[in-house]
């Protein structure tokens, strides 16, 4: 077998040296009745031409493809620089372990530290952790982080959080003292209800947990938020799911949000089918070491060179066990890497176009589509790529399997998230998309409804 | 020696452009107000393509990895990753949105649900969840499975035992789930004696977390025993299949009365770890908790994949959409290239490998615990005129990542060393003979070694400075 370099020659010469006949002698520590269960209902080996086959009838049982979709809610097509697949997968990123020998792990090191640099220039505060899972858990850290900083152990979460953001959350606290209530949406704007906010957060609300641009599209009034939030000493944790905004929005910090977390997959990562993806988090200095996850820091070695390292681990489990700030330990470093060589690449000027043509390719479909008899474009304002469309007659989901049946995944369909959205499809756009693209969909979208 | 690559705010010059991307061609205007919209990202970099390329490539050439060599870095499973596996995970056709109509991506839910088939045939659980993005993630999953029964039940109880060998996130894992932790002793042999066990269990044990073979490379050989002791108290049975590696087609887990498991599909299945991740941590389990499992999850029924999204009984959703579906593809190739007649010898080639280098370094090395090993062995510095850290820091200058040093916590100056089955016999006679020179070297001239590493892009670094005063970002003018 191709990955097992051991010959059988090898194998006897290396059982003598053991002093074993048998290499089951080796087992015999486990109960012997319940050892060597039969494989046979298991396929049989595949040769690797055999393997590539394999893999290409299961590809060809997918017909996605074929489709031009505007899908997003929490996972987004952008475009990827040839340069950033070329050099991420390389064995040499790829290969290595958790950096736990600095002296032979800088390159990792080194990438991550400038990963968490261009996290906090882009959310405008102090620190980036160097990962979390995906938004979702990191969501739902940033909510044990929040009870954990403020003593505090109830948590408001905004209505339009990504539902799945807020089913994770739910998951990770129902074992713990913790309290969460949700504060309306204003349907007006699609916005939070502010007075529903005011009157839900006291002296025992740890956070305000809201998402910006949210489920729905609309990009929230996180001055107004934080302002609010912060009357009653609680902090305000926005969420992102769309880390483009991050390069078209003023950042987060100015607004005086106090964490921004969330999924950075649109910085380089494919869609995947939806992982692995990475969870980022940046927070306010005061959190640092309440913070879950790996942090790179500089430091010098014993010649006094500039150098990194794993640093702040007092705070994780491998120290301190049950009383860690998390139980992370392998977290999605590599993505967080490949995100870095993505920023690297796209730079200040590429990453800046890239966010401005999802704006605006958005803000043409929403205009347009404005037009058409069928549609009704929800929220016309404060949206960033996502567009929330209303079906005028008949439900969604036929329009939807009418569109794509022309070849459209004319995006998602929110009775998924919520039965009462029968009439609802929020759809997103990128820098893949063109004028010809979006001139299509609105085509068929008056052909169908 | 020279300096590391410059960072790459460091390379940055105003109107570089590293990326080829066109304006839009759409006559719109932003619905944004300007206030609202930001100027710019400062200090962003601007660098070139070909100056991105040699600096990921500097950078890269700093890194050890298993391309590089021998990584003997014990409990971690750092086996070969085939390279077809990458290109397999990266075709277009796999990359579909994970909100695509299943109709569209049958392909993808039935590469999910071979998975799910083949891990229940080797561990002979009944059902798995594929959701957990690592092994801590599935270890949590599975605490609130365990949880939510016993509450089922009418009795979700307070305490989970977990042995003083295991690793720190099961303990930080139950925390999680609600439990409070009580240590259980290893005994003598470095494994739970069934004593030290009916000593704690209380009426309120949830369960057992139990990582088996331990983090001493020893078969927790009490397995059934212990497992028919907590389950007359009403409680169950969690292992941690870090290592399954070890009894890959020997024994099945669900044999031996484990109710709970998790498995790393980046260690015992070939999935490359990325430098700490990404992973992913399947959860199984046994018949009666099948219900409890984590949403999504995916059915057959006639002819289509479906995707399940309610059930009351679930625990809920621990990770966005499906989890981190391009391992699982890696992990399905790697099984079927090993097929029914290769899955068997992983296990017998990790051990053999394994007690090869047992044998060769135990008169060398103090060995704890004398109890076999399987897929690997734990020594300490006990009797050597330098640390197991010195030791470690030596392997680099001869061009070999060091084992897992000072764990598990139970042996002082620990030193775990796991080959894996994909090192030839010849890698690890050179692992032994510099092992060998590098303990002569202990006796003669032990001051080598504490300044060990030498030939490393840097020597050893200062990590209490870097917990002290924190840098964790460059910021302009002020990094060294």
């Amino acid at each position: 077998m191709r990955y097992l370099p051991l010959t059988d020659a090898e194998r006897e010469e290396m059982k003598e040296t053991i002093g074993i006949t048998d290499v089951k002698d080796l087992f015999s520590c486990l109960p012997s009745g319940k050892c060597y269960h039969p494989l046979n209902k298991l396929p049989a080996a595949l040769s690797e031409p055999q393997l590539v086959t394999a893999f290409k009838e299961l590809g060809r049982k997918n017909s996605f493809s074929d489709h031009l979709a505007f899908m997003g809610a929490g996972a987004y097509a952008h475009f990827i620089p040839e340069v950033v697949s070329y050099l991420s997968t390389r064995g040499e990123f790829l290969t290595p372990y958790t950096p736990y020998q600095p002296e032979v792990s800088q390159g990792s090191l080194q990438a991550i530290f400038e990963y968490q640099t261009m996290m906090t220039m882009l959310t405008g505060l102090d620190v980036a952790n160097a990962s979390l899972y995906d938004g979702g858990t990191a969501a739902a850290e940033a909510v044990l982080l929040a009870v954990r900083k403020s003593g505090r152990n109830r948590v408001l979460l905004a209505a339009n959080l990504h539902p799945e953001y807020a089913a994770i959350i739910r998951t990770y606290v129902q074992n713990l003292a913790i309290e969460l209530l949700t504060v309306a949406v204003d349907k007006e704007n699609g916005r939070v209800d502010e007075q529903d906010l005011s009157s839900k957060l006291d002296g025992a609300t740890a956070a305000f947990v809201f998402q910006s641009p949210n489920f729905l599209g609309v990009v929230e009034d996180s001055r107004a938020i934080a302002t609010t939030t912060h009357a009653h000493k609680a902090y305000a944790v926005q969420v992102v799911s769309e880390a483009m905004s991050l390069a078209y929005l003023v950042p987060a910090a100015d607004c005086g949000v106090d964490m921004v977390v969330g999924e950075a997959q649109s910085f380089g990562l494919p869609l995947g089918f939806g992982g692995p993806y990475l969870g980022f988090m940046t927070v306010r200095e005061e959190f640092l070491r309440q913070m879950p996850g790996r942090l790179v820091g500089q430091t010098v070695d014993l010649d006094g060179k500039r150098g990194y390292v794993l640093t702040l681990s007092t705070r994780e489990q491998h120290i301190k066990r049950e009383k860690a700030t998390s139980n992370i330990c392998t977290n999605q470093a590599w993505c967080a890497m490949r995100a870095g060589m993505y920023l690297a690449v796209m730079g200040k000027t590429g990453l800046a176009r890239a966010a401005k043509t999802c704006h605006l390719n958005a803000a043409y479909f929403a205009a347009a589509a404005a037009r058409l008899q069928q549609i009704k474009v929800v929220y016309p304002a404060n949206f960033y790529n996502e567009v929330l469309i209303e079906v005028k007659k008949g439900h969604a989901a036929d329009f939807l399997a009418a569109l794509k049946k022309k070849g459209l995944l004319a995006g998602v369909p929110l009775t998924w998230f919520d039965p009462a959205w029968q009439n609802h499809l929020l759809l997103a756009f990128s820098e893949l998309h063109d004028r010809k693209a979006i001139d299509r969909l609105l085509a068929a979208m008056g052909e169908c409804a | 020696m020279t300096a590391l690559p410059k960072l790459i705010f460091e390379l940055s010059r105003e109107g570089k452009i590293g990326c080829g991307l066109h304006e839009a061609d759409v006559p719109a205007e932003a619905v944004i107000a300007a206030a609202d919209r930001r100027v710019d990202i400062a200090d962003f970099p601007q660098v070139s393509e070909v100056e991105i390329v040699r600096h990921y490539m500097a950078l890269a050439r700093l890194n050890y990895s298993v391309d590089a060599g021998f990584y003997p870095l014990g409990s971690c499973t750092m086996k070969y990753n085939p390279k077809i596996n990458e290109k397999l995970a990266a075709a277009d056709e796999l990359q579909a949105h994970p909100y695509t109509p299943h109709d569209l991506v049958q392909g993808n839910l039935e590469i999910m649900a071979r998975l799910e088939e083949w891990l229940v045939a080797l561990t002979g659980l009944a059902g798995f969840t594929l959701n957990p993005a690592a092994g801590a993630h599935g270890e949590f999953t599975g605490m609130l499975i365990i949880r939510k029964y016993l509450q089922e039940k009418g009795d979700a109880r307070r305490v989970v035992l977990i042995p003083d060998s295991a690793h720190g996130t099961n303990p930080a894992s139950a925390h999680f789930a609600g439990y409070e932790i009580r240590e259980i002793p290893s005994n003598a042999q470095g494994i739970i004696g069934i004593e030290e066990l009916r000593a704690h269990l209380k009426p309120d044990v949830a369960a057992l977390m139990m990582t088996n073979p331990n983090t001493l490379g020893i078969f927790e050989s009490n397995i059934s025993a212990i497992a028919e002791a907590l389950h007359a108290n009403g409680s169950l049975l969690y292992m941690d299949g870090a290592n399954l590696n070890a009894l890959l087609g020997i024994i099945r887990p669900g044999d031996l009365g484990v109710d709970v498991m998790h498995i790393n599909l980046h260690k015992t299945f070939a999935t490359p770890h990325g430098g700490g991740g990404p992973g992913s941590g399947p959860v199984g389990v046994a018949a009666h908790l099948l219900p409890f499992l984590p949403l999504p999850r995916i059915k057959k029924s006639k002819d289509q994949y479906e995707v399940v999204y309610d059930d009351p009984r679930s625990i809920g959703r621990v990770k966005n959409f499906y989890g981190q579906f391009l391992v699982m593809v890696r992990a399905l190739a790697y099984l079927l290239a090993l097929g029914r007649e290769n899955v068997r010898r992983v296990a017998e080639d990790a051990v053999l490998n394994a007690n090869y280098i047992r044998k060769k370094l135990e008169g060398v090395l103090g060995l704890p615990y004398p109890a076999p090993s399987l897929h690997e062995v734990v020594f300490s510095d006990k009797g050597l005129p330098v640390t197991t850290l010195d030791i470690a820091k030596r392997l680099l200058d001869y061009g070999f990542h060091p084992f897992t040093i000072y764990f598990p916590l139970i042996v002082p100056g620990a030193m775990m060393i796991e080959p894996t089955e994909t090192e030839s016999k010849e890698t690890l006679d050179e692992f032994i003979n510099v092992m060998n020179t590098i303990i002569r070297e202990a006796r003669e001239n032990p001051e080598l070694l504490r300044q060990a590493p030498v030939h490393t892009p840097v020597r050893r670094l200062d990590e209490t400075l870097a917990a002290r005063k924190p840098v964790l970002k460059w910021r302009r003018g002020e990094n060294i």
